[in-house]
């Protein structure tokens, strides 16, 4: 009788959508409960899961992080070398990019410093940037496609950048360089989406470390649709200028293909925002220097 | 009954230091130590806002003086998935604020870990950071 009930009530909920998100309004502190920009609560990432094959040649979607939504946050820098000071996470750099690095001041990692001597572009709301996008709080990610290119809008700072498919090269000579610098992509087979990326402003850092890179930085990334469900990416630092040798910033970082009605949520990078946060919260760390 | 022990203490040590892991997202745990203080007052203003939010309000010193504290808190979009919202607080609501971390430069700022509001509801984001 009481699993009739229960029965019930679940076809209600799936059955009448208003219902259901009457039910998202009710909160519960201390508990993770995810939602999406619309106060939906977005189901959690089922621990088996026996996926569809993926689409031929698709990224389109509403991907997030997973297992949590939070794996991309990357506070310490890149998720595969995070600036913990441990061996083998340290970066193969060139003397220019050690004293490039050491110039940077960042609040996170190994070389973080006080709020006050802090020299982040992004606190003062200059652009993220690329690949600082995807390896430094790295949230919702919507994906559009058409023949000729990839189109994709990020939840931090709701920004876009678009991939060309058409078969254009890159830029030989960059004369305009860009935050989200200049990006081609191809099909290497009908899982698997390679994009080439360079002409990036040398004014971003790659991560929230601080890590550095120069005009000649070509960033690589591997978007490798495993089923209908999750999506991996590679992502891989090649500098010369400042890194010896390549190095992979993400390995195969899992993303989960959300609910269609998943509204991604705003988290924008506000200028007026952040002057008042710096003043109020900054200042205040930051107090002892100036007494 | 040896082992047990040794485990219970391992497990508090571990739960420790989970606890005052540097976790905030934009800026780093540099200028805060790790004390905890509780402190009740009045809200004089939340702000909803990135990199982070955070709350400010109003207490009294043993002489009756106001003392005006500022408790940092994580960002919206983090927030908002723990019951945590723009609307959370109010001015004038009378809340218990703890805080795990305070600022090194003596000024009253601190990183919030739980309010308790008038009717006694809990915010927090449990042992997440």
């Amino acid at each position: 009788m009481k699993s009739r009930y229960v029965t019930s009530t679940i076809a209600l909920l799936i059955l009448v959508p208003g219902l259901g998100a009457q039910i998202a309004q009710q909160r519960e502190s201390g508990r993770n409960i995810h939602r999406d920009g619309w106060d939906r609560i977005v189901p959690d990432a089922p621990k088996t899961q026996n996926s569809a094959p993926a689409p031929v040649r698709d990224l389109t979607g509403i991907w997030e992080p997973t297992p949590g939504y939070r794996d991309g946050v990357q506070a310490t820098g890149a998720r595969n070398y995070p600036a913990d000071g441990k061996p083998e996470h340290e970066l193969p750099f060139t003397p220019l990019g050690l004293e490039t690095w050491k110039s940077h001041k960042p609040g996170w990692g190994v070389t973080a410093v006080p709020i006050e001597d802090n020299n982040d572009p992004f606190d003062i709301c200059d652009p993220i940037g690329f690949p600082r996008i995807e390896l430094f709080n790295l949230r919702a990610i919507q994906i559009w496609q058409n023949k000729n290119q990839v189109l994709m809008v990020y939840q931090n700072s709701q920004v876009w950048r678009n991939i060309w498919t058409d078969g254009r090269e890159l830029p030989k000579e960059i004369l305009e360089p860009r935050w989200y610098g200049y990006s081609v992509g191809k099909w290497t087979d009908d899982y698997t989406f390679v994009v080439q990326t360079s002409g990036l402003d040398e004014r971003t850092w790659i991560d929230n470390a601080g890590r550095p890179h120069s005009d000649e930085l070509m960033v690589q990334e591997t978007f490798h649709r495993v089923n209908q469900d999750i999506m991996e990416l590679t992502l891989t630092i090649n500098d010369p200028k400042m890194y010896t040798k390549p190095w992979n910033a993400l390995d195969k970082f899992p993303l989960r293909l959300q609910p269609e009605w998943f509204d991604i949520r705003e988290q924008v990078c506000s200028a007026s925002e952040a002057a008042d946060y710096n003043k109020t919260v900054g200042a205040g760390a930051a107090a002892e220097k100036k007494k | 009954m040896k082992n047990r022990v040794g485990v219970s203490i391992y497990a508090s040590l571990v739960l420790f230091i989970l606890l005052i892991l540097p976790t905030f997202a934009h800026h780093g745990n540099a200028s805060y130590d790790n004390k905890s203080v509780t402190i009740k007052g009045v809200v004089t203003e939340w702000r909803w806002t990135n990199p982070h939010s955070f709350l400010k309000f109003d207490t009294k010193d043993e002489k009756g003086n106001v003392v005006q504290w500022i408790g940092e808190w994580n960002n919206p979009s983090t927030l908002i998935n723990f019951g945590i919202t723009a609307k959370s607080f109010k001015v004038g609501d009378e809340v218990t604020v703890t805080m795990n971390g305070i600022a090194k430069s003596g000024v009253n700022l601190g990183r919030v870990v739980k309010v308790v509001l008038p009717d006694g509801q809990e915010l927090s984001m449990g042992n997440e950071r």
